[in-house]
């Protein structure tokens, strides 16, 4: 579904300019759950957003059923790592947003949207502010605005980065069921080793900038995953494997 | 109804202490006329004053009248005519570098200047008050509803995007909203302002109205009116910006109210 090839993406003029993703070859088929996991300011970030039709690459072809990205793609579904949520609607008007901003009747869109925040556990909370809405629960808002559409590419940006420990847990929980029921494809950029892995059926692995692809990593895991299957002896040999990778790198020392 | 009783026993809880100021001022006002014994003609007593309001009730209330409708007229014409050509500039960028430089050097004209400018024109009916007025006021409506259109944080123009909403709706549903606290701001400024303007446009030609009555006591040294019309104007433009604020509120229960109910 997506292809690219020796994407580069650089920000300033030559010479001066930081060089934010250098030769990315990638191909992500129909389906996938794919993470990019790197350190802070590896362009994994950049490339999502070039995916995303919101940056242009500098050199490279970025392709998307075949064609060159110009402009958001069709059925794109997108969350960011502050939820951007807009403070003056209610969550019910907010999940609904997409379909407003495409030119269709938000009526028809209703049941969906309250299906969806139900199965976020949000029935209660259809008419409040965002404002009085916990930051896990405004993520889960947002998560719910970007499958709205049914997107066929659904692209996260740290998504759960602002988030403590135990709620994102839950949200990687969460975001597992919402995508599992659809044939989606998605694209997930992190830096936690747990979250890639148990999110994942691929792990690409960043370098540091200028943004390079180290190793990309098939995860054999169950499809269907529960929280337990981070204890599980092949959950710990991939997250000690992109370990070993960034301590290569010169990210981790000990 | 509850909220309705709760709502006012709050504001009287917070009117308290400015309240309590007021009157402070207003003792010691008092006393310092008394002991140095003053002359009327310089500062007359806040009981004095108080009392000429109160020998004629019903004609300052009919002049009040007159200058609150100049003000509201005046800003009224500032928020549309403010609101609707900041909207321009910040949309098409070339209408701001033809028009945006020609505002600022109207702007920087004394709307005093103006006046008599305005009495050629329009006569000397209300409508050179209100121009004058509006003129005074509109500035800081631009101003500031301009900066608001801007102040969408980057999360959400990229949201916008991707969602690939037409300007129409950007503008609608994304930026207007994100205008209006910092339009409020304007409008608070615009609405003093206004006031401001009503007076000077009285100043210049008037039979009626607070500017009016301020100008004609003062030619004839009748301090205690002049006092009088002054401490209506305060109190006026104390109640017009509190008009503001509550309008505010209303208009934006979001920003307001999750405050106060906490988490």
């Amino acid at each position: 579904m997506i292809h690219a090839s020796q994407v580069t993406k650089q920000f300033g003029s030559d010479g001066k300019g930081v060089t934010a993703l250098q030769e990315v070859s990638l191909a992500i088929g129909e389906g996938e759950f794919v993470s990019l996991l790197g350190p802070s300011g590896c362009g994994k970030s950049t490339f999502l957003r070039c995916l995303a039709g919101i940056e242009t690459a500098t050199s490279g072809n970025l392709l998307i059923d075949g064609q060159p990205i110009s402009g958001p793609p069709d059925r794109l579904g997108m969350a960011f790592q502050r939820d951007a949520l807009l403070d003056w609607y209610d969550v019910l008007d907010n999940v609904l947003l997409p379909a407003d901003f495409g030119g269709k009747r938000k009526r028809d869109y209703e049941p969906r949207a309250r299906e969806l925040l139900a199965m976020a556990g949000l029935s209660a909370f259809v008419h409040s502010y965002p404002r009085a809405l916990s930051g896990g629960m405004r993520q889960r808002v947002a998560m719910c605005r970007s499958l709205l559409l049914d997107p066929r590419l659904l692209l996260m940006d740290e998504p759960f980065g602002a988030l403590d420990a135990l709620t994102r847990d839950q949200l990687n929980v969460d975001l597992h069921h919402l995508t599992q029921q659809r044939n989606m494809t998605a694209v997930f950029v992190t830096h936690s080793i747990s979250e890639a892995v148990f999110l994942s059926t691929r792990v690409v692995v960043f370098s540091p900038r200028p943004g390079r692809v180290v190793e990309d990593i098939s995860i054999d895991l169950p499809r269907e995953r529960r929280l337990a299957v981070r204890e599980s002896k092949e959950f710990g040999h991939y997250a000690r494997h992109i370990r070993g990778l960034f301590e290569k790198m010169g990210l981790i020392h000990e | 109804m509850n909220d309705l009783a709760a709502f006012i026993r709050n504001s009287l809880q917070r009117s308290f202490a400015p309240l309590a100021g007021a009157v402070a001022f207003l003792a010691i006002w008092e006393v310092a006329c008394r002991v140095f014994s003053i002359r009327p003609v310089l500062l007359p007593s806040p009981i004095a004053v108080f009392g000429e309001i109160l020998a004629s009730p019903l004609w300052f209330v009919e002049q009040t009248g007159y200058t609150l409708g100049i003000t509201l007229a005046g800003f009224a014409a500032a928020v549309v005519f403010g609101v609707l050509f900041a909207i321009v500039i910040v949309e098409w960028k070339l209408l701001e570098r033809l028009l945006f430089p020609l505002f600022v050097a109207l702007n920087s004209v004394p709307k005093v200047a103006l006046a008599p400018l305005f009495i050629i024109w329009f006569g000397v009916g209300d409508t050179p008050k209100i121009a004058i007025a509006f003129l005074i006021a509109v500035f800081a409506v631009v101003i500031d509803t301009a900066l608001g259109l801007r102040s969408v944080p980057p999360d959400i123009v990229d949201l916008a995007r991707t969602m690939r909403g037409s300007r129409l709706k950007v503008l609608l549903r994304v930026k207007l909203f994100c205008a209006m606290p910092h339009l409020f701001a304007g409008l608070k400024v615009a609405m003093s302002l206004a006031l401001v303007g009503a007076i000077v446009g009285e100043f210049v030609s008037s039979q009626r109205g607070l500017g009016y009555v301020i100008l004609s006591a003062q030619g004839m040294f009748d301090t205690t009116r002049v006092f009088a019309a002054i401490a209506i104007l305060a109190i006026v433009g104390v109640a017009l910006i509190e008009a503001v604020a509550v309008i505010e509120r209303v208009v934006m229960p979001w920003h307001h109210s999750a405050e106060r109910q906490g988490h």
